[in-house]
């Protein structure tokens, strides 16, 4: 195996383009590690995408923000002008593995993997993320949501990387959450998990919302129903109601040690609640 | 398979070593390094047996290459104590018998270190939340706790 580690995006591009066998990028590394470890992955060459400067960085223009594909879990943590923008997608990424895992780990990484129960994606789509790509066909933009295909699997093309992240600037009365279910409240693969992002006007309707899920789906999902559910009302108890069934409804579970589809798609109800409560808190705020 | 040079600073010394891309830093320190106080757990960054700091920052030793260690500085449990003198965390696991066949001791220290270097003065749930990703099969976790309100209580003067 070679390890390479370039230092602009169109050299990385290339390593990858070799035909040779298998490449794999390496950002934090804590998947790709582990399953280099587990021989799942045998990697002709590992190219280590750190030493790229676009995507190490956290920057923000007239109230949108973009960060770079490997900045890592701690450093956006650190970042407190970014967690006060989005405190939702934070709460997201506060809960990937634990502080030695989130010293490494990266939200590039964590979409890439592409788990169904990676904590930071399903507030990233409620956020209205977007990744830019760059591969050998050039640069690309793709909102969150559709990256993820299926477990493992991603849209991203023989050569493509995730760049960075832009999440659009926030209307005022704006708030976010994110919530997921475990047994365990660290260290854990979510049961379930709920991003729910919202907007409300000066008197206090929701103008606006996204809401997703994760782990009840072979991807993290976007569910625009759950979203209509919030839409036009004062996140009142019918509209909790509605939002509920309609994340259950969004739900296509598998049965496994960490929950059945019954409780799963019971618990993204319950979930979506609670995210919307603390989203709705904060957009008061 | 190709070896690359690699120049780290390890506990404050600065180190060349050719390692072999497929090591994991973790490797490098045991193996090539004969640093042995880093313990390999699992191999997959859930126990924290192998914890290590990069550049001051907490990881899990075996999630890292070896080679990514070029032009890191790089801190192991052996550098914790200065010379005979222990730690204060070194000291207060003694005392509070925060351990017993001591394979996670080096990553709890190395963890505990580097949450009293963020937060001086952390509660007994801030500490918790931190030690999550280090895991103890014997002793569990409360003198452990104990042991790291101790040094910080004495480290604080």
């Amino acid at each position: 195996m070679r390890y390479e580690a370039p230092d602009t995006l169109e050299a990385a591009i290339g390593f990858l383009a070799t035909d040779t066998g298998l490449s794999k990028v390496l950002a934090g590394g804590t998947d790709v590690l582990v399953q280099m470890h587990s021989d799942v992955l045998e990697p002709e060459v590992i190219v280590d995408i750190k030493k790229i400067a676009e995507l190490r960085q956290v920057t923000s223009d007239d109230g949108s923000w973009r960060f770079g594909a490997a900045v890592t879990g701690k450093e956006l943590m650190d970042h407190e002008a970014f967690n006060a923008a989005w405190p939702g997608v934070m709460d997201g990424v506060r809960l990937i593995g634990s502080v030695q895992v989130r010293g490494r780990a990266t939200v590039g990484g964590n979409l890439c993997n592409a788990s169904p129960a990676a904590d930071s994606v399903p507030p990233m789509i409620a956020a209205g993320a977007v990744a830019a790509l760059f591969g050998p066909d050039g640069k690309r933009e793709v909102p969150v949501e559709d990256v993820i295909t299926g477990p493992g699997q991603t849209c991203l093309k023989d050569g493509e990387i995730v760049v960075s992240f832009v999440l659009p600037k926030r209307p005022p009365r704006s708030g976010d959450a994110y919530l997921r279910f475990t047994p365990r409240t660290e260290m854990d693969i979510a049961v379930v998990g709920c991003g729910v992002n919202l907007t409300l006007d000066s008197d206090g309707l929701c103008i606006d919302a996204r809401v997703s899920l994760g782990a009840v789906a072979a991807r993290p999902l976007l569910v625009a129903d759950a979203a209509s559910a919030l839409i036009g009302t004062s996140v009142d108890e019918a509209a909790m109601e509605a939002l509920a069934a309609a994340a259950s409804a969004a739900c296509a579970p598998i049965d496994d040690k960490r929950g059945t589809i019954e409780y799963r798609t019971e618990v993204a109800g319950v979930l979506a609640q609670r995210a919307a409560a603390i989203a709705l808190e904060r957009a008061k705020s | 398979m190709s070896k690359q040079y690699v120049v780290a600073t390890v506990n404050g010394d600065e180190t060349e070593l050719l390692c072999d891309a497929t090591q994991t830093l973790l490797d490098v320190l045991r193996d090539e390094l004969d640093l042995t106080g880093t313990k390999e757990g699992c191999g997959t960054g859930d126990c924290g047996a192998c914890s290590v700091t990069v550049d001051g920052v907490l990881v899990c030793s075996c999630l890292m290459l070896g080679v990514e260690a070029h032009g890191k500085s790089i801190e192991t449990i052996e550098g914790m104590a200065t010379g005979e003198d222990l730690h204060p965390l070194q000291q207060k696991f003694i005392d509070h018998v925060a351990l017993q066949c001591g394979i996670c001791t080096p990553g709890l220290l190395v963890a505990s270190k580097a949450l009293l270097e963020e937060n001086p003065d952390p509660t007994e749930e801030e500490i918790r939340y931190w030690l999550a990703g280090n895991l103890c099969r014997c002793t569990g976790y409360h003198k452990v706790v104990e042991a790291v309100q101790d040094a910080a209580r004495e480290m604080r003067g």
